[in-house]
């Protein structure tokens, strides 16, 4: 099923060349057995997407139609609540929870006929540039099986690369769908803050969090991102507006008079030649196809990370204080309340989530509020104008995703700050609450995949997906497959 | 600069017991993480206005319905501990802390 896009095997099913049935249990044989080697999924539904597939089988059979997403087998990140699924985020913290309710993108994914055939893993409650900061297991990255499948929604961009599913949601607050996306070579979208609802989405950082799709091309994630997009009045900060069909922005050819900047600031320092070379072959690609290619500065860009840093960890510090062991959740038992509170957190959050949960409350205590958070508040409005002023100049910007291919289990996990340091490139789009895009660009000499991002203005997904797809159908990048 | 007995201190208000290992592990990792923020004093900031949210919208209001929960033996049945409609606590009132 390695090849195989939502649209072909739409077709199928509508001529009945195949069942739904029959793709979920083949797509379920895959998993058994590749998850040994890749564990990209916490739980697999088995029994509730044969469920799905059967009414999707009777719809067609009752010669009802089908909707796009009808039969089409998916990955879903465990942070996302599934009403009767257990939801862990990867923590022991909620290694039991089973959600009374259902996520709005799930709910729509289910009512479009959508087939969940697993939950995926994830650093725990998103923070982690790498997977490996899972409170159950290691995911590897199909590629290179002793390489991480980057973070943190690193079980949906594996499944997908490994075709475990073939398209699978995740969340990115400061990268989290796009990186791991260029580390397994995938497409991976964060949209605009506010267009997919974030109810039901187990909250890490509520300012910069979004829901995204991935998956091996782009018109997939457009028919995904689709599906998922909307106003829902049970998230205040979900913008109120019309979703268009985005499918129709993926045209043969590039629109005339497109152009492109290139972030001058982000080809410097720390950036594996061997990515840059790739981004500058695509950027020249683009070129031959007709953009107009110009420098941009964004000279506050690099400052995004310490900001990210800050304002991240002091939304989630008070963000996981709900994890108090009376609603849901383990509990360990102490004789007092605060001792009961101090000592279930203890053992049920991870090394990374306690730390970031020590950096968000100290940024937030008495005394130190202005010299972080606020100083963090007021940089952030710094790097929204290089944005505002960058798309005065042009139409999308282009940067490569990560600094570098994919780095090996255990390389970054004694040091803290190295591991954020891979987040360099994606952490401004969601401080400005933009879109981005990561596309495959290239292949190290490894034969590790490389990943380009594309930045759009506010709700400009459009020419996001006409860029991505124009520049697509001009490459073969991915049509390349692990050897898995 | 963060100091040992300032990491104690904030894991208490953060209700997060630490080991003595943590505490060490943390002092270290967080103050070069500290020192890291400090590039953001290269930036004037005076008179820059701080962005609270990515996309501004404006105050989003609603009638304040009542609407029951749809599953709430399935809410109630989360919890560690609870009786009949109650979540059940350990003793409150029993620590100096509390």
């Amino acid at each position: 099923m390695s090849q195989e896009t939502i649209k072909g095997l739409h077709q199928q099913l509508v001529n009945k060349e195949r069942s739904a049935v029959e793709i979920t249990t083949e797509t379920l044989e895959r998993i058994n057995t590749l998850e040994p080697l890749v564990k990209a999924f916490l739980s697999i539904t088995a029994d509730y997407a044969l469920e799905q597939a059967k009414k999707a089988d009777s719809k067609i059979a009752a010669g009802q139609e089908i909707s796009i997403l009808e039969g089409i087998p998916i990955g879903i990140k465990d942070n996302m609540c599934t009403q009767g699924i257990k939801t862990t985020c990867a923590s022991q913290i909620l290694a039991n929870f089973v959600p009374p309710y259902e996520s709005t993108v799930t709910q729509k994914l289910k009512d479009a006929g959508a087939v969940m055939v697993g939950k995926t893993n994830l650093d725990e409650f998103a923070m982690g540039s790498s997977t490996e900061n899972s409170g159950f297991q290691v995911t590897a990255n199909p590629w290179d099986l002793s390489r991480v499948p980057g973070g943190s929604s690193g079980g949906s961009a594996a499944a997908v690369a490994s075709s475990e599913c073939v398209v699978a949601l995740g969340s990115d607050t400061g990268g989290s769908i796009r990186q791991p996306a260029a580390l397994c070579g995938v497409v991976g979208l964060k949209p605009t803050y506010g267009l997919v609802s974030r109810f039901g989405l187990v909250a890490y950082a509520s300012s910069l969090d979004q829901i995204g799709p991935f998956a091996r091309n782009v018109e997939d994630a457009a028919i995904l991102l689709g599906a998922i997009a909307g106003h829902d009045r049970r998230d205040s900060t979900s913008l109120n507006i019309e979703i268009p069909d985005y499918t129709q922005y993926l045209q043969p050819e590039l629109k005339k008079g497109l152009k492109v900047g290139i972030i001058t600031e982000t080809f410097g320092e720390g950036l594996d030649a061997v990515v840059a070379e790739a981004v500058k072959k695509a950027i020249a690609q683009l070129e031959e196809l007709g953009a107009e290619v110009k420098e941009i500065s964004c000279p506050r860009f690099r400052y995004g990370l310490p900001v990210y840093y800050i304002i991240a960890p002091s939304e989630a510090s008070a963000n996981l204080a709900r994890y108090d062991a009376v609603k849901y959740g383990i509990r360990k038992e102490a004789d007092n309340l605060v001792d009961m509170y101090a000592t279930t957190r203890a053992a049920g959050f991870g090394t990374e989530v306690k730390r970031r949960i020590m950096l968000g409350t100290y940024a937030l205590s008495a005394g130190y509020y202005d010299a972080y958070y606020l100083k963090a508040q007021k940089v952030r409005t710094l790097i929204k104008q290089d944005f505002e002023q960058a798309f005065e100049e042009v139409d999308v910007l282009i940067c490569p995703t990560t600094p570098t291919t994919a780095f090996k289990a255990g390389e970054k996990t004694s040091d803290p700050l190295s591991m954020y340091l891979s987040d360099l490139m994606t952490i401004p789009v969601n401080l400005a609450g933009l879109p981005g895009m990561s596309l495959p660009c290239g292949f190290d000499e490894a034969g590790l995949p490389i990943g380009m991002q594309l930045i759009g203005n506010v709700l400009r997904e459009d020419i996001l997906f006409h860029v991505a797809h124009a520049y697509e159908q001009a490459t073969e990048w991915h049509k390349k497959q692990p050897q898995i | 600069m963060i100091d040992r007995e300032q990491v104690k201190k904030v894991a208490h208000l953060a209700r997060l017991n630490i080991t003595s290992e943590e505490e060490e592990q943390f002092t270290t990792q967080l103050n070069s993480i500290l020192d890291y923020f400090e590039q953001l004093s290269e930036l004037d900031t005076e008179n820059v206005p701080p962005t609270t949210r990515a996309i501004e919208v404006s105050n989003i209001t609603r009638p304040d319905e009542l609407e029951p929960f749809h599953s709430k033996d399935a809410l109630l049945a989360s919890a560690p501990e609870q009786e009949g409609q109650y979540f059940r606590v350990p003793q409150i009132m029993a620590s100096d802390d509390a």
